[in-house]
């Protein structure tokens, strides 16, 4: 894959786009991005995004030198795949897990900050019940990322700090997001 | 042909059993019966009504024969132990059904302890002496997975099974959200409705439901899974907030077994699953999913516990076994 690089700054970009849903028509669309010296960090399909039945609907996230993005977005359009939205937008995958436990007693921020200091993993919502004191209180954290890997990473850290804080951590089916 | 059965046990399923089968005309007769204490050896056929109506007032028989008398010298074809579980080293039942292995006759039973140990040992002596061993009754209740796993879905492979296997969590949890209910006010509530023991830890903490999970992952993958090598974690520290918190976002909690070896995951654990899952439903029913390569996804859902519910998967397997061998 050649790799070209430009100055100007590299910027992460999310797309929405849909395309027909035809043998070798995602391959085409991504094939501008390595063209333009672009570097592909996730695809994600997506049923529910596609308005037709006949069409694919995908999220992909890359990395590309900004200036070169209206060059990428034309060549992206001339292959007859409509882009739904742009955006930097880049934390796709998006989790919930309900945290149980001493949390405010364990330092609640620090278990955030174990997620967040990561980079590629963001607690983006939080939701606290505390019921009476010393009573566990229960938590509903949203936890974005870039890709299914870092996901992984992220809830194998939240895991190894709820063990060493003795908090309970209900998370959602093997592989499921939700 | 009729069949001939002992029935080992004399609790709510072995009760079930013996009902059916006075009711049901299905060709199975009873030449031995014990409880814990009595027994009883007819080889033309006990008088099923006698021996449940003196079993109301307590021993089901004659407190000089025991159930190792009825296992070693009664007439019968299948040994149907019934007996309670013994998680901890399957026994008395193991031994019975060894017993009744050696002297040539087939097994059905509804004890996960022996089973959950002790599956392959259990296969491979009745393997060497020509008899079947048939344990329906150990998951789901009068959910046919055995048979779908044996039959309906014979040669295809397994990626994935995950699952509601305690009836008594299913309720607790539905109660929690539905109601606003505490933990301890849920099992209360189960405990007074006959859904939860006086001891509710093996429910409660998860560990029945890691035993069925052992038993479905031996019968589909024979890979040697234990009850040690279950991730189990129990409902008993969910809070009502964690529930409600679920909720909010369209999703709830439930007990969920999943086994997917792919991944390393045997696993019995509270997850956050999406209300229009299948696998969400109320009250103590069961259900299993299945990924298969041939068949796909498949759903089995119902009773999983109960004295009929149970003795339907027993006389399942009754009538199976009198259908693809001969019962001398």
């Amino acid at each position: 894959m050649p790799f070209y690089v430009s100055s100007g700054a590299l910027v992460q970009v999310s797309m929405k786009l849909e395309m027909k849903d035809s043998p070798g028509q995602l391959v085409s669309a991504l094939q501008p991005i390595s063209e333009v010296g672009g570097n592909i960090i996730a695809v994600i399909h997506q049923r529910d995004l596609s308005s037709r039945e006949d069409t694919l609907g995908v999220q992909i996230v890359l990395e590309i030198t900004e200036s070169r993005l209206t060059e990428l977005v034309s060549m992206i359009k001339a292959r007859g795949v409509n882009i739904l939205r742009i955006g930097k937008d880049r934390l796709l995958y998006k989790q919930t897990v309900i945290m149980i436990g001493h949390l405010m007693h364990t330092d609640l921020s620090d278990t955030v900050d174990r997620i967040d200091c990561t980079g590629f993993a963001e607690v983006t919502a939080l939701d606290l019940a505390m019921p009476a004191i010393n009573e566990p209180s229960s938590a509903r954290l949203i936890i974005k990322s870039v890709s299914k890997q870092d996901m992984d990473s992220a809830l194998d850290i939240l895991r190894e700090v709820a063990k060493t804080k003795k908090l309970l951590i209900i998370e959602p089916l093997e592989g499921e997001l939700v | 042909m009729t069949i001939r059965v002992a029935v080992l046990g004399l609790g709510s399923v072995g009760k079930g059993v013996l009902e059916m089968i006075a009711r049901k005309d299905l060709g199975i007769i009873v030449t031995g019966v014990a409880d814990s204490k009595s027994g009883l050896i007819d080889p033309s056929g006990l008088e099923i009504g006698a021996v449940l109506s003196s079993k109301k007032t307590g021993l089901c028989g004659n407190p000089s024969i025991s159930a190792n008398d009825v296992v070693s010298r009664a007439d019968y074809d299948i040994l149907v132990e019934v007996t309670p579980t013994n998680a901890g080293n399957g026994e008395p039942a193991l031994s019975y059904m060894k017993h009744a292995i050696e002297r040539g006759k087939h097994i059905v039973t509804s004890n996960k302890g022996p089973i959950s140990l002790h599956l392959k040992e259990l296969k491979d002596l009745a393997g060497k002496k020509g008899v079947l061993v048939r344990y329906e009754a150990t998951v789901g209740g009068a959910i046919p997975i055995m048979h779908t796993l044996g039959n309906g879905l014979a040669g295809n492979e397994f990626q994935a099974l995950y699952g509601v296997l305690n009836g008594t969590c299913n309720y607790i949890l539905t109660r929690m959200a539905a109601e606003g209910l505490t933990y301890d006010q849920a099992l209360a509530e189960a405990r007074e409705l006959g859904y939860a023991e006086a001891d509710p830890t093996y429910d409660v903490k998860g560990i029945d439901a890691a035993i069925k999970l052992v038993i479905l992952a031996n019968t589909i993958w024979d890979n040697g899974a234990s009850l040690d090598r279950v991730d189990i974690t129990g409902i008993d520290l969910l809070t009502t907030d964690a529930l409600r918190l679920a909720e909010e976002k369209d999703c709830t909690i439930r007990l969920i077994a999943e086994a997917f070896p792919g991944r390393g995951v045997l696993r019995v654990s509270p997850r956050i699953i999406r209300k229009d899952h299948p696998l969400v439903f109320e009250g103590t029913l069961n259900a299993i999913t299945l990924e298969t390569d041939m068949a796909g996804e498949i759903t089995l859902i119902g009773k999983g516990a109960g004295s009929v519910e149970t003795a339907s998967a027993i006389i399942g397997d009754i009538l199976f076994i009198s259908s693809h061998v001969r019962c001398n």
